[in-house]
């Protein structure tokens, strides 16, 4: 379990990393690590380049305004999960957190550095794609931002190119009427979910106009599905988008009762707080 | 006046060093000599294959890399299989593993070729190099493929059986037959392994100089280690020492030996003339080191109107993996511990070791109880349903009573003596456990539970354990100038606290300062005589040896104190480590005594110029006298006829939810019987411990191998050892004292206990609380889903 030889970069600048992701063609970026370094010792990926970000200025930040919160590509889960304005700009960046691995993992891994990990077990690309945010990626090429619906390509598969490092993520606030909830089953605390799921819901006085659920662990890429027209019965409406699987840890089955389960649980949930809201 | 430290809960003086990041374990020796080498192993990716070629010519080419091994580099011992540790008559189809793969392969994982080079990154490049032909053969996974015997492991050994053993105590057929009420039954245990947090570390350096070979490994026993590396290098045991570092939990998986690597490295160490290391990684013991549990239980079952058992027969497959290196101690104390603190009139039982393609079975703390307890309690709940009565009445029936001691069981125990249970006092150990759990209290809880949709459940489980299991250790007692005390014991330390329990029988028995005490562990230099440490015997074993040794110590220390202060010994007593007379103010340090247990010639400090020729002895006898031996030192050995039966008795009240199927601990309640008790806060954390492991094995761990043999689930994201998180916060424990004849100290083991009954425990409660039988263990949620929806089709 000790990695493949890889030479080791370690730029001072965002434009000395992407120069070196351009010269390099089969670099990998390390900022967290939580997921690359396995993945290195386990010798499953051997890239002949790590440029290592952490050095570089401005990437660490957590900063919230009117419109959502900002995360840059350096800003450790612990920091979003402990930060006062994001939780309370977007409440569901906190509720999925506390359930990302643990304290030791999420003092190091970095929010952004999970998304373009691009894992559909992991909380935070559903999250980012429930809440329609976006990441912005920045290469010799320049600057462009990627919506999340068009960031996940398929199982560890992002669109991002090999010479793109993603800066920052951005989580739309909730609107004012608004309400959001997470619950996942997990077979240990801080294990990959079983089955996560995330709900989202808009209100007008008491009437629910919009409810979407993400799902964590039943998909090979983040799913969303809109279940506005299927308030009564929300796991109906989510299951042919799902494919939920058998695997050593849980069957299919058992993972389509979980989902039965919380899809409900959840909604129901996003609504009280939405109503809470409404009311204050 | 010294306080008793025997029985009170001093808290570990190891522990400093061990939570400051102090430690020193195999991996951290030797860092700072550049001329250290690292070893990699290449390992068998199939289950199941001829090896017709191994192409090594690309490896020393790789930078870094000194040399590589295969089988035919080996020759004379080396060559040979390794050992078969315990044989036995009915173990007919014994098999071992060579240190390095022969010809063929039988389980993912297995040895195949040694690289050594300067660091363990570049030995693992050169093991990418290694080109292997493999043709490979159909994979024996699981127990059922194994009885079914379609394919063979072993071309040689016939239906996969490397052994039929029968114990009975009578006609079973008969007391079946002559039964009022009958049961069969069939029970299930997945694999699961030990999983300490340090793997296996073997450090291995030969001195050219004195032609010596120094070896550490991270092993439960030194001295056995050492014997096997005398025998396969050809080397005078003389010219071996073997030093156990601090070992990183053992919890029985370093008990086998010896490992390939313990083999290898000192090999490697010799050849090459520089010091090499090896430090296993967690991939590497999930696929190379063992797994234990796997059995399958079909029980014939007779009993009365009270549910008394009449006749009992147990027929069993034992999954023991590729080889057989450890014999068949985990199924002959499954077989034997089954009965527990029961007595049923006729037991018989039969079982078959079976080879796998898998990795090899050695015991795992509990060692084939946990298996025993298992079948043995859901019996008796199985017959409390049929008879529609009380489990714990049923229990009570059966118990061997305080009055029947010592109790025969009429088998043959792993040791090779009788089982015979020393002591013990099950009915009044019941009663605390039910005051513990508020059994009577608990129909009126589920009731209530009930009615707010909530589902609980409470079970119960019973064992009785033996420890201490012979043949022998040894230790040498010996008082410094200083007055302080060094003591050596053989058998091996890996996180049991030796350094604060043993100290503490020092310190009473000698009457010395508990600070004063130093115990040294696992090191063949210091103690050459020992055995291990395992089948919960350190206390037991070592424990009395230290004892006794300190005796002699003493005896020695108030023969000569009474001579200096002209007394009679009998009016001696030593305390806080100075000798007084009791009554006056008349004395003498520890530290003296030992100084003029000691004629010198020469003086090199003050205290030493008390002992030379001008200052003591009488001129008309020799300086030693001819029975006598300079300095104060004591040694002795504690030998025991046969084990000691510790008992005990868990019971847990659960929660299963009704959507999720998730299962939750609400209480868990342990009490405990091990004899005297050297150390309270000790115990109860090896039954904090062994219940956290016992959680692992009945919730959560199990080895998820597919039909070819692959493990699918070899890391720690997917074995799911249990964290903090899933732990209860609190164990209510109470403890029960009942000595044992056997020791000077009247105690039994406690290390192994905490584990065994709770695979059962939570069985009988999830049962409870869902009223569908539970004849499988480990069980996750998605299993009991899947239970749920079988048993409402």
């Amino acid at each position: 379990m000790k990695p493949a030889p890889f030479a080791y970069r370690r730029p001072t600048t965002l434009d000395e990393a992407t120069r070196l992701l351009t010269e390099a063609p089969g670099a990998k970026v390390l900022a967290g690590g939580q997921s690359l370094v396995p993945l290195l010792s386990m010798r499953l990926a051997a890239p002949d380049t790590l440029v290592d970000i952490n050095h570089l200025p401005d990437l660490g930040h957590v900063s919230v305004d009117a419109t959502g919160v900002r995360v840059g590509a350096l800003a450790r889960h612990a920091e979003v999960l402990t930060s006062v304005a994001a939780r309370r700009s977007q409440p569901l960046l906190a509720l999925a957190l506390a359930n990302v691995a643990h304290a030791t993992i999420r003092n190091r891994g970095t929010t952004v550095g999970s998304i373009v990990h691009a894992d559909a077990a992991a909380e935070m690309p559903m999250v980012l794609t429930l809440l329609d945010g976006s990441v912005d990626v920045v290469s010799t090429r320049g600057r462009r931002t990627i919506a999340a619906a068009d960031l996940f390509a398929g199982p560890l598969e992002s669109t991002l190119a090999h010479d793109e490092i993603a800066v920052e993520a951005f989580f739309p606030a909730l609107p004012e009427h608004g309400g959001v909830a997470f619950e996942e089953v997990a077979r240990r605390h801080g294990d990959y979910a079983l089955v996560g799921v995330a709900a989202r819901v808009l209100l007008e006085g008491d009437t629910v106009t919009s409810a979407r659920l993400g799902f964590v662990s039943v998909s090979d890429v983040p799913v969303v599905v809109d279940v506005t027209d299927a308030l009564d019965d929300p796991a109906a409406a989510a299951l042919p988008h799902l494919e939920p699987a058998d695997d050593i840890h849980a069957s299919a089955d058992y993972r389509t009762q979980l989902i039965r389960v919380l899809s409900p649980r959840v909604l129901e949930r996003a609504i009280a707080m939405a109503q809470g809201r409404n009311h204050v | 006046m010294t306080t008793k430290m025997f029985g009170t809960g001093v808290a570990r003086v190891e522990d400093q060093r061990f939570l400051r990041g102090h430690g020193t374990y195999a991996d951290d020796l030797l860092v700072d000599d550049p001329r250290l080498l690292h070893a990699a192993v290449l390992r068998s990716p199939h289950a199941h294959a001829r090896i017709l070629d191994i192409n090594v010519d690309d490896v020393l080419e790789v930078d870094g890399v000194v040399a590589v091994w295969t089988y035919d580099d080996l020759t004379d011992a080396m060559a040979e299989p390794l050992p078969l540790l315990i044989p036995h008559p009915t173990l007919t189809h014994g098999r071992t593993q060579y240190a390095l793969a022969k010809d063929e392969v039988n389980y993912v994982g297995e040895a195949i070729a040694f690289v050594v080079a300067t660091d363990r990154y570049v030995a693992e490049d050169a093991l990418d190099r290694i080109r292997v032909s493999y043709e490979t053969l159909p994979a024996v996974v699981g127990i059922d493929a194994a009885r079914k015997a379609e394919r063979l492991v072993h071309d040689d050994v016939p239906g996969n059986v490397a052994a039929r053993m029968e114990q009975n105590t009578g006609d079973v057929e008969a007391a079946l037959a002559r039964s009022p009420h009958r049961l069969s039954l069939d029970w299930d245990i997945e694999r699961s392994a030990c999983m300490p947090m340090e793997g296996r570390g073997v450090v291995g350096r030969w001195d050219p100089d004195t032609s010596r070979l120094t070896v550490w490994s991270s092993t439960q026993t030194s001295t056995g280690v050492r014997g096997c590396i005398s025998a396969k290098l050809g080397l005078d045991l003389a010219a071996v020492d073997v030093i156990t570092p601090d070992v990183g939990g053992g919890f029985g998986v370093k008990i086998n030996h010896p490992w390939p690597e313990e083999l290898l490295v000192p090999l490697a160490a010799k050849t090459l003339g520089v010091p090499v290391k090896f430090t296993e990684d967690r991939r590497e013991h999930f696929i190379s080191s063992a797994h234990e549990r796997a059995q399958q239980h079909h029980v014939e079952v007779g009993f009365d109107d009270d549910g008394r058992i009449i006749g009992l027969d147990v027929r069993f497959w034992h999954d023991n993996g590729a080889y057989i290196p450890y014999g068949l101690i985990v199924p002959i104390v499954a077989s034997t511990q089954l009965l527990g603190p029961y007595k049923p009139e006729v037991y018989r039982v039969v079982f078959d070791s079976l080879y796998t393609n898998t990795v090899i079975v050695t015991p795992y703390r509990g060692a084939g109880r946990p298996q025993g307890c298992f079948v043995m309690e859901r019996t008796i709940d199985a017959i409390a349903k049929a008879l529609g009565k009380d489990r714990v009445e049923v229990r009570r029936a059966n118990f061997i009573q305080p009055d029947e001691f010592p109790y025969d069981q009429g088998l043959i125990f792993q040791d090779g003596r009788e089982l015979e249970y020393d002591s013990g006092n099950y009915p009044a150990l019941l009663d605390k456990l039910l005051t513990l759990i508020d059994w009577d209290g608990f129909p009126a809880y589920q009731a209530e539970m009930a009615a707010q949709g909530r589902r609980v459940g409470i079970g119960l489980a019973c064992y009785v354990e033996g420890t201490g299991a012979g043949p022998y250790e040894g230790a040498h007692v010996h008082i410094e100038t200083s007055g302080k005390v060094k003591v050596a014991t053989g058998l091996t330390t890996q996180g049991q606290g030796h350094q604060t329990s043993f100290a503490q029988i020092v310190a009473d028995t000698l009457g010395v300062r508990f600070e004063d005490v130093e115990i040294t562990t696992g090191d063949t230099r210091k103690m050459p005589y020992a055995v291990g440490t395992f089948a919960s015997r350190a206390a037991v074993m070592s424990g009395s040896a230290i004892h006794l040794a300190a005796l002699r110590a003493k005896e020695k220390a108030l023969r000569i104190a009474a001579e200096a202060l002209e007394v009679d010994e009998a009016d001696l007593e030593i305390a806080d480590g100075v000798v007084g007379v009791k009554g006056t103010d008349a004395q003498i340090d520890l530290g003296t005594v030992a100084v003029l247990s000691n004629p010198l010639r020469y003086a090199f400090d003050e205290a030493s110029k008390r002992a030379t020729q001008f200052s003591v002895g009488d001129p008309g006898k020799p300086p030693v006298a001819e029975d006598d031996e300079p300095g104060l030192e004591g040694k002795d050995f504690y030998s025991p006829s046969r084990s000691t039966f510790a008992s005990g008795m868990h019971a847990a009240i659960l929660e299963t939810d009704p959507d999720t199927a998730e299962i939750t601990i609400l209480k868990y309640a342990v009490v405990h019987d091990c004899g005297n008790v050297i150390n309270p806060m000790i115990v109860e954390g090896q039954i904090h411990g062994g219940v956290a492991q016992g959680i692992g094995g009945a919730l959560y761990e199990r080895m998820a191998y597919d039909d070819s043999g692959q493990l699918l689930n070899a890391s720690y994201m997917d074995f799911l050892m249990p964290f903090v998180t899933e732990i209860p916060d609190s164990i209510a424990i109470d403890h029960q004292e009942t000595p044992s004849p056997l020791n000077p100290l009247g105690i039994k083991g406690a290390g192994e206990a905490g584990v065994i009954p709770v695979s059962a425990v939570f069985a009988a409660a999830i049962e409870d609380a869902e009223r569908i039988p539970i004849t499988a263990m480990p069980i996750s949620p998605s299993e009991l889903f899947e239970l749920r929806r079988h048993h409402n089709s």
